[in-house]
């Protein structure tokens, strides 16, 4: 809320529009959207900041490792019969919650391996030679477009047109959203609450993992001091595939539950955005902070939405990348501040 | 590549897993019958029919026939060597659709025409910009810089054709577009660019009278994207709505979005009569998705950068009832057929248009004319029917008789 209060008498004069009306007729309305959106953000991001956490090397490609999942999800039920035609299925709530679930594991798989197989040939060569930390960056970005072109150029070819290509996705909609309860006077619908649910689930699942288990502790070991986890026994390559791993399934899991919310959002270009927001709410929670993903992505989620009510539609990034200057300015490590291998149980 | 592989092999384990669960039964969608997705042009039954032309006061005009439109085949005696036509637009990327529509549209007359003429024969040279007006500017040096070329249809899209007009204006190439409808493209004194239908400034007026005074709309909200196609369509509808264009919930979008949430919780606490779309369809989608799944029930017009069976295809019902102006007309018969049995996919927007226009540049091409500048003065000269509309041109480059046509989903 700081960054609204610094913000508004400087803007208030006219040149932008300043709508409190707006922002306080759809308050409760718009928490829900940005919550929904946030926890999409924040499963995200979670790759973003475990990767960042032991490599320290902000792995641009992951936007298209969500992008990857949405067509995993979406081939996944092409596979179980499920025809593309933008109206909603209807087949009872039980079977529907297992088609989610079936193709929730496929756009894990497919994000997953995407993820694994990314790092393998793009960046495990670089660190076999040791080289610098521009290397990484730049073979991050070339790896995105990479991805990107391969869906909007290639795959078409291989999928006799099924997949990809330059228009997106028809749409399979299993979940038409309807209205579950009312909140405040702001209707939340299924979607969000499977959405909202899901993402936490997953994000504490998450935590967990890191905090308790073997692989865990070898990973903020790695993260925490690389050489002297190796001459402790972990095996450092072994360590760096599975943080991938968990950050490409992840998105995965964060990209059936975007297409849900947007089910004609799957094209090639459409994990950039919501990559680089993504990226912004780990930087915000404080990037190598797995907490610190949640934070950060539910924050950015509300506010983002908070801010286009209030100053117009159109400053919806100018909102989200304010308050990160407004944040790191006070905050240069982010909210939360911790790396990962100090985040302790 | 190795993994790909194993990627398989997991999506194949999890189908098997699926079947295994879920049985063989049998999945129906809530709607009407839906196609199986083998190219349909859309979600069901829907489609984007025809539904009235108007002038700029938003009163019906009935078409004209099109029994004497110009025919690319001529006469079949033509000589010429050596000569090219050039189409430029976006053949790749989101909004591509509408680039492929106007180079089938150009292929087809081509084709007409170089089988009727075999002493003539005009290749079309195909230039993506992508409809990014930066890529546009690195494509139009090759385009002037190929003498054989001496016409070229497009730009397509309004951007493109503002940041490239310069290049074509000097070096004397004559722009024919059949889509870049923004109304200051005309006023920057090019005396080489000519637009084949109605522009933004009759077309958001025509549509804005037609929502007040046949439509009975009193409460509009206006929401655009940053294109300039957008924001120059989304000033002439808030002017022409006058009263009924409601400020309060005005709201601008950008290009590549995807998620409209705040916009629709604005347009949803407004509780408008309709929502109007200034924009392309690659958000269009998504935005009427969504305004239907936030409940709102206001009518959803937009205009032709929405008209496109992509539209109805990826917002499905959602885009039920539709209003879609455009200043493209509808495809006569005959040339539907044709188009299809060209290209195995129904023509779209711009696809007649770039036809006609296409027809022009060939019968200048057959009556001799063999440079730029001969080609410019045959079309400011030239006064003919075409397939969608009557074309004759006035000074400053626009059409001098000028109307929209109104299509719903249905």
């Amino acid at each position: 809320m700081s960054a609204l209060l610094l913000t508004t008498p400087v803007l208030a004069d006219g040149v932008i529009g300043f709508n409190v009306d707006a922002l306080a007729h759809n308050f409760w309305a718009l928490t829900v959207d940005g919550l929904t959106y946030g926890a999409i953000y924040a499963l995200v991001a979670t790759g973003y900041t475990l990767v960042y956490g032991v490599l320290r090397l902000i792995n641009f490609a992951h936007s298209e490792v969500f992008m990857f999942g949405m067509f995993g999800q979406y081939a996944t039920l092409m596979l179980l019969g499920f025809a593309p035609s933008g109206n909603a299925y209807t087949q009872g709530t039980v079977m529907t919650i297992v088609y989610l679930g079936i193709a929730m594991i496929g756009g894990m798989v497919v994000s997953g391996g995407t993820a694994v197989g990314l790092e393998r040939v793009a960046y495990r060569p670089l660190r076999k030679r040791g080289a610098p930390s521009l290397a990484f960056l730049i073979t991050a970005i070339g790896a995105s477009f990479v991805l990107q072109e391969f869906v909007h150029f290639i795959l078409p070819k291989l999928t006799n047109n099924e997949l990809g290509g330059a228009n997106a996705q028809q749409p399979i909609i299993l979940v038409q959203p309807s209205e579950q309860f009312t909140f405040l006077g702001a209707s939340v619908t299924n979607v969000e609450i499977v959405v909202v649910v899901a993402a936490l689930i997953l994000t504490f699942a998450t935590n967990q993992f890191i905090v308790s288990t073997k692989f865990g502790r070898g990973i903020r070991a790695v993260a925490q001091d690389p050489v002297t986890a190796t001459l402790m026994g972990v095996s450092r390559e072994r360590i760096i595939m599975l943080t991938f791993l968990i950050g490409g399934v992840l998105a995965g899991a964060a990209a059936l539950l975007y297409t849900l919310r947007v089910p004609n959002g799957i094209i090639y270009s459409g994990g950039f955005i919501l990559g680089i927001k993504a990226f912004t709410a780990a930087v915000l929670g404080g990037i190598g902070n797995l907490r610190g993903a949640l934070v950060g992505g539910l924050l950015l989620g509300v506010m983002e939405l908070y801010g286009q009510a209030l100053f117009g539609t159109e400053w919806r990034d100018v909102v989200a990348f304010v308050l990160l200057v407004l944040v790191l300015m006070f905050r240069p490590t982010g909210i939360l501040g911790e790396s990962l291998g100090r985040a302790r149980a | 590549m190795r993994r790909t592989s194993s990627r398989m092999a997991g999506v194949a384990l999890v189908v098997v897993a699926g079947l295994a669960v879920a049985g063989c039964s049998s999945k129906s969608s809530g709607g009407d019958s839906t196609d199986t997705g083998t190219g349909g042009t859309g979600s069901g039954s829907l489609s984007i029919q025809p539904l009235v032309q108007i002038d700029s006061s938003g009163a019906e005009v009935k078409s004209s026939g099109t029994g004497d439109a110009a025919d690319p085949a001529g006469d079949g005696k033509a000589t010429c060597s050596g000569i090219s036509l050039a189409m430029a637009g976006a053949l790749t990327g989101p909004n591509a659709a509408l680039g492929i529509n106007i180079l089938n549209g150009a292929k087809l007359a081509a084709k007409q025409h170089n089988d009727a003429n075999p002493n003539c024969q005009v290749d079309i040279k195909q230039f993506d910009t992508e409809g990014d007006p930066q890529k546009a500017t690195q494509v139009a040096p090759s385009i002037v810089g190929d003498s054989s070329v001496i016409g070229l249809l497009g730009p397509a899209f309004s951007g493109e054709t503002k940041a490239t007009g310069q290049v074509f204006n000097q070096n004397g190439l004559l722009s024919l577009t059949a889509s870049a409808t923004n109304p200051d493209l005309t006023k920057n004194g090019w005396s080489n660019f000519f637009r084949g239908l109605a522009n933004d400034a009759v077309q958001g007026p025509s549509v804005a009278k037609y929502m007040v005074n046949t439509l009975k709309y009193s409460k509009v909200c206006v929401v655009q994207d940053d294109s300039d196609y957008g924001v120059g369509l989304a000033e002439q509808i808030t002017a022409g709505l006058g009263d009924a264009a409601d400020s309060s919930c005005a709201a601008k979008v950008k290009g590549g979005d995807k998620d409209f949430s705040a916009t629709v919780q604005i347009v949803k606490s407004a509780d408008a009569d309709a929502v109007f779309y200034a924009g392309y369809y690659a958000e269009a989608a998504p935005f009427v998705s969504q305004l239907r799944s936030g409940g709102v029930k206001a009518a959803f017009v937009s205009a032709d950068g929405t008209n496109d069976p992509q539209f109805v295809k990826q917002a499905g019902s959602a885009s039920k009832d539709a209003y879609l102006s455009c200043p493209c007309g509808p495809a006569p018969d005959k040339f539907a057929t044709d188009y299809k049995a060209a290209f195995n996919i129904d023509p779209g927007v711009y696809s007649v248009e770039a036809y006609d226009l296409t027809t022009i540049m060939l019968k200048g091409i057959d009556s001799g004319i063999k440079d730029r500048a001969g080609l410019i003065d045959f079309v400011k000269n030239y006064d003919g029917q075409g397939l969608a509309r009557h074309y004759k041109w006035d000074p400053t480059g626009e059409l001098a008789s000028a109307l929209i046509w109104i299509y719903q989903v249905k």
